[in-house]
């Protein structure tokens, strides 16, 4: 209760005009960075953090969290209307989002992203108001056995859900992990699969690849069957929010699932990337309507947009509580948070009181005004799917690769881009799933550099692995999960046999 | 009266110095690694200092190029010969990812224009950990079995450099585990699983203010001269050193400013004479003292002798430990 009364004052911090006004600006400048994919959060935040230096912490960091939940809700936008994901965990929403937009119902399907990014928000916000402390020193328990061990069970949960073809769930997750593994290795400092290129000693980037996948291939894919979209018939008023909202409450269950695996996951720091992929594949399986996803099923949308949000605001707790920083957006607002001469960790809570509470306070009110204005939007950006084709490819074609040059400055990531266009196209055709390739790619060297520091430091003995109840039980539940879809299909196909049988 | 006196002092010099040479469009610091780190900051720092006190007509723009552990940053400045308009910041990374990579470049393409701290190093423990000094490291090194783990951020890089030069120097067999980030490593040493770490003051004071790590000694020849309180009982000038303690090996870590090469005298005057003028404001000293850095301006000859020394010693300690590619 006493976390309560702070939380009130904190709100007569945020809600002093000028700082309302700076969440405003914050958020349109963040769904414009947050649209154009590779620029995101943190590009937005460091553009932006010179003219902070003069201002008081408090309104800086309300501003520039106002940037950063701008780019969290503008994520979504490319991805449902063009298949772009403009941040790696808009990635799971692209898999229901985009093919809704093609049925011309882009409106409903950002309506719900955006309604479910903000419910995944508040959930995680409410977290942090009233167990920050708590959770803080639960996160010091995770070494490198049980990092792998939170990886591990977002692979089972994502592969075990999975109703494609097993054999080509693997090969596009091994393809993933290969590519993962290009570049400067962690553990040992030396070169993996460079072949003496410099420009591939960073290694592949993430974005990159995604925004070829996706974007570039989608464009091929359209071009062949004729250069339309076939969402361009689309009604569009501002009546579809509310339609859209009419439907979300049967949702209530993936809701609540979403918000529980979304929160777990950015306390331990599995982050908001693992956190998209867990919700739409726990949704998938245990929705009534699982069988249907990835056909432009709005609570697809839902699923992973609540669990990445959720993910995504809790793990801002370890970077003020801890000083580590959860995301690269997270990066940045620490060393801004160092140069207004804040020293971010556990004595955050205790010693700037205003200036914690009165960001805690500003994530409510940054949503709300974050909501309010994407969804006002919705019309705008529903209606850029009218545009013919011909005259939008291009404008796509550049924001793509404007998006690939800008994640490290280096136009060699522009040939990648293309590269990995055509890849996602043979996929699309040869039907392979690109989701398995997308998830190893992100979580892939993580996993991996987490699998190597516990066994390094356990002298080899693969024991560390089931050390601790903490490990121990992660590592039950992933298998459990792995196995859940092959046991549960073998049931059901027992179940409809034996009627059958009986007969 | 004091301020005013310098701030017009500084008001002739810069004056004198248009006459000479100065940014005729806005300057790119380029940092090569990601932002929200250690080199990251200073840019900033540097960037706030010279648009708050109004060193430079043009605005100057932080850009990272992290690709390739700054080595795509490197290659950038060494083709951007005779551009009066680009800096680099540098770390010892400047030296050590051309030997460990063998990529194409050196430090000595580059036109220099001066170091403006030296990073400490410290060992760090948990709080509640038993070792209180380098005679008890050595012991549990030696005694543990598996060997004790020592983590710090990346591998072949500084921290891996510095835990091979300790304990080789105890005659102590370790795991190294290279963890991302400093930081990371610091988290993982509050939660109690790594013995020992290696880093910097400012990757590590959070946790040590909070109780979770602290400070067993600091690599550099002299204690660090801050003496305000850092903790409810403790000031970075109450850290012994290792060299108190026993320990033969140091470690410090430059940070400066490069351009690139080919350009005029002129053009690296002006630059030289605005490091000295950032140095000067106190913004500058609170950044110094907030990160624990030792303040050692370089400029000119000094600064090449320095970098000519520091290299040497780099290669030689690569090479012991085996971080340099044999093929």
């Amino acid at each position: 209760m006493e976390n309560f009364g702070y939380l009130l004052d904190g709100f007569q911090v945020a809600l002093t005009l000028h700082n309302v006004l700076f969440m405003l600006l914050g958020v349109l400048l963040g769904i414009v960075v947050g649209v154009l994919p590779g620029l995101g959060g943190p590009n937005g935040v460091a553009i932006l953090l010179p003219l902070t230096f003069s201002m008081d912490p408090t309104s800086a960091i309300i501003l520039l969290t106002s940037i950063y939940w701008g780019a969290l809700f503008g994520g979504a936008i490319t991805a449902v209307l063009f298949n772009i994901p403009g941040e790696p965990w808009s990635v799971a929403t692209t898999f229901d989002g985009y093919p809704m937009a093609q049925q011309g119902r882009a409106g409903e399907a950002l309506t719900a992203a955006f309604t479910a990014s903000f419910v995944g928000a508040i959930a995680g916000v409410v977290l942090i108001t009233f167990l920050a402390p708590l959770v803080a020193k639960f996160a010091l328990r995770f070494g490198p056995a049980e990092f792998f061990a939170v990886f591990f069970l977002t692979f089972c949960s994502f592969i075990g859900m999975g109703k494609e073809n097993k054999a080509k769930i693997i090969v596009s997750l091994a393809l993933g992990f290969i590519l993962a593994g290009v570049g400067i290795d962690t553990i040992s400092g030396d070169m993996r699969m460079t072949f003496g290129v410099t420009e591939l000693m960073s290694g592949i980037d993430f974005l990159v690849v995604v925004i070829g996948m996706f974007g570039i291939s989608e464009i091929l894919m359209t071009l062949e069957e004729g250069m339309s979209f076939k969402g361009k018939k689309a009604k569009i008023d501002l009546m579809v929010v509310l339609r859209t909202w009419a439907e979300l409450p049967r949702y209530f269950v993936t809701f609540v699932r979403s918000c529980i695996a979304g929160i777990w996951l950015g306390i331990s720091p599995g982050g908001a990337v693992a956190a998209s992929f867990m919700g739409y594949g726990l949704a998938k399986r245990f929705s009534s309507r699982g069988e249907r996803f990835g056909t432009g099923e709005m609570e697809g949308v839902v699923a992973p947009e609540t669990a990445a949000h959720a993910a995504g605001t809790t793990a801002l707790l370890p970077m003020l509580a801890l000083g580590i920083p959860g995301s690269a957006t997270a990066a940045v607002l620490l060393g801004g948070l160092m140069i207004w001469g804040l020293q971010p960790g556990p004595l955050l809570f205790v010693e700037q009181k205003e200036f914690v509470w009165g960001l805690i306070a500003s994530m409510y009110l940054g949503n709300i005004v974050g909501l309010v204005v994407v969804l006002s939007t919705v019309p705008l950006f529903a209606a850029i799917m009218r545009i013919p084709f011909a005259l939008i490819a291009p404008v796509i074609l550049m924001m793509c690769a404007i998006g690939a040059y800008t994640v490290a400055n280096a136009s060699f990531d522009i040939w990648l881009m293309l590269v990995f266009g055509v890849v996602g196209y043979v996929f699309k055709k040869l039907d392979y799933p690109l989701a398995p390739m997308v998830l190893a790619l992100v979580l892939g060297d993580r996993a991996e550099d987490a699998f190597r520091q516990a066994l390094i430091g356990s002298a080899g003995d693969l024991s560390v692995f089931w050390d601790n109840g903490l490990v121990t039980s992660l590592m039950a539940i992933s298998l459990a999960l792995l196995l859940w879809g092959p046991i549960a299909d073998g049931l059901s196909l027992l179940r409809t046999r034996r009627p059958a049988a009986a007969e | 009266m004091k301020t005013a006196a310098l701030a017009g002092a500084a008001l002739l010099l810069s004056t004198f110095a248009a006459s000479a040479w100065e940014p005729t469009k806005s300057v790119e610091i380029v940092v090569p690694f990601g932002p929200g780190g250690a080199s990251d900051q200073m840019a900033r720092t540097m960037q706030a200092i010279i648009q708050k006190h109004g060193l430079s007509k043009e605005s100057f723009i932080v850009v990272n190029k992290p690709a390739a552990t700054g080595g795509e940053a490197m290659m950038d400045i060494k083709k951007s010969k005779g551009d009066p308009h680009k800096l680099i910041t540098t770390s010892s990374t400047i030296y050590m990812t051309p030997l460990a990579t063998k990529i194409p470049v050196s430090w000595q393409d580059f036109t220099p224009v001066g170091m403006v701290a030296q990073d400490e190093f410290g060992l760090w423990v948990a709080k509640d950990s038993p070792l209180k000094n380098v005679d008890d490291l050595k012991a549990a090194a030696k005694a543990a079995n598996p060997p004790i783990k020592v983590g710090g951020g990346g591998s072949k890089r500084e921290d891996e450099l510095i835990s091979f030069g300790v304990f080789t120097e105890l005659g102590a067999p370790i795991s190294y585990i290279p963890y991302k980030s400093g930081g990371e490593a610091s988290t993982q040493l509050a939660g109690n699983h790594i013995l020992v770490e290696t880093n910097n003051p400012s990757e590590d004071v959070a946790n040590w203010r909070a109780g979770l790590t602290r400070p067993l000694c600091v690599l550099s020849p002299k204690r660090i001269a801050y003496t305000a309180k850092v903790t409810a009982d403790m000031s970075w000038n109450d850290v012994p050193t290792c060299g108190e303690q026993g320990l033969k090996f140091t470690y410090n870590m430059l940070r400066g400013l490069f351009m690139p090469g080919g350009v005029t005298p002129e053009q690296q005057a002006y630059y030289v004479d605005l490091i000295q003028k950032i140095v000067a404001t106190p913004e500058w000293q609170e950044y110094l003292e907030r990160n624990a850095l030792l303040s050692d301006v370089r400029v000119g000859k000094d600064y090449v002798d320095f970098l000519n020394a520091d290299e040497a010693k780099h290669k030689d300690l690569m090479a012991k430990a085996g971080f340099l590619p044999t093929n």
